[in-house]
């Protein structure tokens, strides 16, 4: 039966195993035009790239001047409305309770009690309209208000001379920068958003913004701070995006 | 014995930085595409693209810029010095540009001594190099927006930027087209890239 049925079927499957055979063909054309994929996925590729990457943390890290500021913009310049973005869905946005909320400290620091939002918002507070930079290439501008960082880190007695803040936050993010970002005087410990409180889609209760950083570098839902020496590494720098990403 | 007659086309030091500038262009093209793809500018996607996802392709567009970059300044510091340039592609006569270009469609372009640019050569390559320091430039913008500030204020800023990237990265593919289709065309100008040299046209 079968082989009635191939005999039966001969000229439409030698059609069918010519088309094959070209459509393999098509593939293979495909595969080395594609090959960075592959090419991609090699052992020896990945070292060589990821070390790359890691020089690139030290030539951005030299190219960083802590002085220079990120241009700021009149409020008219603000982008409207302010895209939302994250590792998630705008529907999966982690709602925080603020009442009960209590920003934790740790690391290197001299004083490791916990911070209620009251005590956060009694700090003195400043205000930036910049560009955020996001790594897919967009970019957006708004208006942050908050403390300034390297205010907090003084407050909690933090060792300005270790080499990393890390951030663990809500949403399960975490990412970490290096400390002369962290006392950069535009890195702001947000709590407003164009003059309301921090919405939940921005990251209530907290978020961190960073001017010479990409998007991705500035956490939100912030609930624990930590100074460390060892790298904390991040979510998508773990995934391959560039540690330092520095603007 | 018949002897050949050979003449020397291009410098070792032209002939490396080529090839090298060869490897580093493809891949920062291609994970360039990539790069595109995540927050493209226009209402398209480029279908292939090096790098596999975003991370991947910044990974390689980072990693090949110092290639690039490096490449750049050893060919263009050599360019001017040993006056190869000078030689080489200059005077450029915007006449005699169009009149080449216009006999190259009518496929009766001179080239038959490879050690002399005609004019629409002079003017291609002179224009991939321009169109490649403005990539650099407009990349060192897009890259450090902040520390290079001063440079971002002569591209347009960071949105700018994006769109002169694009377009410098448009004409270097629509150059390099244009290059591998007419080395097709007159297929002796190849091994010269390796060799150096040439036989003298009789």
């Amino acid at each position: 039966m079968n082989k009635k049925f191939l005999i039966h079927r001969a000229p439409e499957v030698a059609r069918l195993e010519r088309r094959l055979f070209l459509k393999r063909g098509l593939s293979l054309g495909a595969l080395a035009m594609l090959s960075g994929c592959n090419l991609t996925d090699q052992e020896s590729v990945q070292r060589v790239l990821w070390a790359m990457s890691r020089w690139n943390d030290r030539a951005q890290d030299w190219l960083f001047d802590p002085k220079r500021l990120a241009q700021e913009f009149p409020e008219s310049a603000i982008t409207q409305p302010f895209p939302f973005n994250a590792f998630y869905a705008e529907d999966e946005v982690v709602e925080v309770d603020g009442g009960r909320f209590k920003l934790e400290v740790g690391g290197l620091v001299q004083n490791k009690k916990s911070w209620t939002l009251p005590q956060l918002y009694a700090l003195p507070q400043v205000s930036q309209v910049t560009r955020h930079i996001c790594v897919e290439g967009w970019s957006a501008i708004g208006k942050w208000s908050g403390v300034r960082f390297s205010e907090f880190l003084q407050r909690i007695g933090a060792d300005l001379t270790a080499k990393y803040v890390g951030f663990k936050c809500a949403d399960k993010y975490y990412t970490s920068i290096d400390m002369p970002t962290a006392l950069h005087p535009q890195t702001q410990l947000s709590f407003r958003y164009a003059d309301e409180l921090l919405p939940a889609k921005y990251g209530f209760p907290m978020k961190l913004r960073i001017p010479t950083k990409l998007g991705f570098k500035n956490p939100k839902h912030i609930a624990a701070i930590f100074v460390t020496n060892q790298n904390p590494g991040g979510y998508w720098e773990d995934q391959g995006y560039n540690w330092f990403s520095g603007s | 014995m018949e002897r050949t007659d050979w003449i020397k086309v291009h410098p070792l030091v032209v002939r490396i930085t080529h090839w090298i500038n060869v490897v580093a262009v493809l891949i920062m093209v291609t994970s360039g595409w990539q790069i595109y793809n995540a927050s493209p500018l226009f209402n398209f996607a480029f279908p292939f693209a090096l790098g596999g996802w975003l991370a991947g392709a910044l990974q390689w567009h980072f990693a090949a810029m110092w290639l690039l970059a490096g490449n750049g300044i050893v060919y263009v510091g050599y360019g001017v010095a040993s006056g190869h340039f000078r030689r080489k592609l200059l005077p450029i006569a915007p006449l005699a540009v169009l009149r080449d270009v216009r006999e190259a469609f009518r496929g009766r372009l001179a080239h038959d001594d490879l050690s002399k640019y005609n004019a629409a050569q002079r003017a291609a390559y002179l224009a991939l190099i321009v169109a490649l320091a403005v990539l650099v430039a407009s990349g060192l913008v897009l890259w450090k927006p902040v520390q290079f500030h001063w440079l971002g204020s002569l591209l347009g800023d960071y949105e700018g930027a994006r769109y002169v990237h694009f377009f410098a990265m448009a004409a270097v593919v629509f150059i390099v087209l244009v290059h591998v289709a007419m080395v097709i065309l007159v297929p002796r100008t190849f091994p010269s890239m390796f060799s150096g040299r040439a036989r003298r046209a009789s």
